[in-house]
């Protein structure tokens, strides 16, 4: 009699470091993206501020277009079209360009937000200290805008990060697409999604912890 | 000296301030009072070049505030300004809310400035707050901290927009005290204001101003005693 050829094979621990490496890329796409697009986004929000009607005309339109059209419509027609205009990025590339300006495009608004809760009367005071404009920013509307404005901005990192898992359809191998590998492989769909969960509740948690102790902290 | 020639104030089509002429020597108190939207605080504001103008001029010891090329962060050092509310920088505690500007802006070293600020909260009497942050403070503690900010920058004019106008009855006093301490010590003091005691007490001049016009200016003896101007004997028979 015929021994029964078997395509799948069980879970191992190999599997486990397989995830867990994922998880890593999954955290590298993410913290690059979000600490670019914070930046690029604090920008826009200064100019969505400052800029009044020109960014509203200008601006305004383009960055709600990247906050309107879902972020795996963006992924797949990037990846595609790019190359067109000579963009030949890899699949790692174009998620960080994507997830970058989709940041970028939520936290803009969150930075504005953050500049208009200081407030015209605070800001006069620190101009008739002799302050220059910049110094202002820097020393008053950075530190007292930032923390009004700090747990929306856990809220857009904590969703860019979970986001992030849609760079799989591009075939780059974060946490989510290690885990399509491995129920391909092992047909456990059961066991791999709830380890996923559990890595991805592992990046969030310290995050969201850090956070919620830093609020309490300047909340004193 | 501050020097003030014709100026003149629009918000959109509305004038605020129709042609203001006024002289501040050295060393003088000066009051302004006059019902809301009489245009004195925007004359502080045109003073220390937060507002921009629309004809005139203010010098302030020479030098021409809304002229082109003034360099008027430096000049703002000179005009302390303490306003209505108190605007502490929430996220400093008392003494480094008032080292920050001596640090950043006059470049001062960190130990130098925590100095200048310790002197000063003491000044205000608030010697025991160093490091308390405004959040615990009262609305007349932050008032004085505001005014020891401002102090801080060893300003050679004072400018108070109401700084009691905000506070519960039971703080006004201590602000009070604080702005006859720096008066009796003679700083030269632009203080608009609704209290007609300080006025009346502290003031070397008392100014009435109307509907954007400074109607009448005197020593507090002819304001509240004998004004010349119809409006002005109201406005003080009707805040008496």
């Amino acid at each position: 009699m015929q021994e029964t050829i078997s395509f799948f094979s069980g879970f191992t621990i190999n599997d486990l470091w397989f995830m867990g490496e994922a998880a890593l890329r999954t955290l590298w796409i993410s913290a690059l993206s979000i600490s670019i697009g914070t930046v690029l986004g604090g920008f826009f929000g200064w100019m969505l501020y400052e800029g009044k009607l020109t960014a509203a005309l200008t601006l305004a339109p383009v960055l709600d277009a990247f906050r309107s059209v879902p972020l795996i419509i963006q992924l797949v027609l990037f990846y595609n079209f790019a190359p067109i205009v000579g963009l030949n990025l890899d699949p790692f590339g174009s998620g960080v360009v994507i997830l970058t300006i989709y940041t970028a495009a939520l936290v803009a608004n969150v930075a504005r937000g953050g500049i208009e809760a200081v407030g015209r009367s605070m800001r006069r005071a620190a101009r008739s200290l002799g302050m220059s404009y910049w110094q202002d920013m820097r020393y008053v509307v950075l530190p007292i805008g930032g923390r009004a404005v700090f747990p929306a901005w856990v809220g857009v990192a904590l969703g860019v990060m979970k986001d992030s898992a849609l760079v799989s359809v591009l075939g780059y191998v974060e946490l989510l697409k290690a885990s399509q590998i491995l129920i391909t492989r092992t047909q456990e769909p059961f066991l791999i999604l709830t380890i996923a969960g559990a890595f991805y509740f592992a990046l969030s948690f310290p995050i969201s912890r850090y956070a919620a102790r830093l609020e309490k902290r300047w909340a004193q | 000296m501050i020097e003030i020639r014709g100026l003149e104030k629009y918000f959109g089509a509305l004038q605020v301030l129709k042609g203001i002429d006024l002289d501040v020597e050295k060393g003088e108190v000066l009051s302004v009072i006059g019902a809301s939207g009489s245009g004195k605080s925007t004359l502080l504001y045109c003073i220390n070049g937060l507002e921009p103008i629309q004809k005139g001029s203010v010098i302030v010891d020479g030098t021409d505030v809304h002229a082109k090329g003034t360099d008027i962060n430096k000049l703002r050092q000179k005009l302390g300004m303490v306003f209505q509310q108190w605007n502490s920088f929430p996220h400093l505690t008392a003494l480094e809310n008032v080292a920050l500007a001596p640090k950043i802006v006059k470049g001062k070293s960190k130990a130098e400035a925590q100095s200048i600020a310790e002197s000063q909260l003491k000044h205000v009497g608030l010697g025991d707050k160093l490091n308390v942050y405004p959040g615990a403070l009262s609305g007349g503690q932050q008032q004085r901290l505001a005014i020891a900010r401002a102090l801080a920058m060893e300003p050679s004019y004072m400018l108070f927009d109401e700084a009691t106008s905000a506070l519960d009855p039971e703080l006004v006093g201590e602000v009070l005290d604080t702005m006859r301490l720096l008066a009796e010590e003679g700083m030269t003091m632009i203080c608009v204001t609704h209290e007609m005691g300080f006025a009346r007490d502290v003031s070397d001049r008392v100014a009435y101003f109307h509907q954007g016009v400074m109607e009448e200016i005197g020593p507090p003896e002819q304001i509240f005693g004998e004004a010349e101007s119809e409006n002005t004997r109201k406005f003080l028979a009707n805040v008496r």
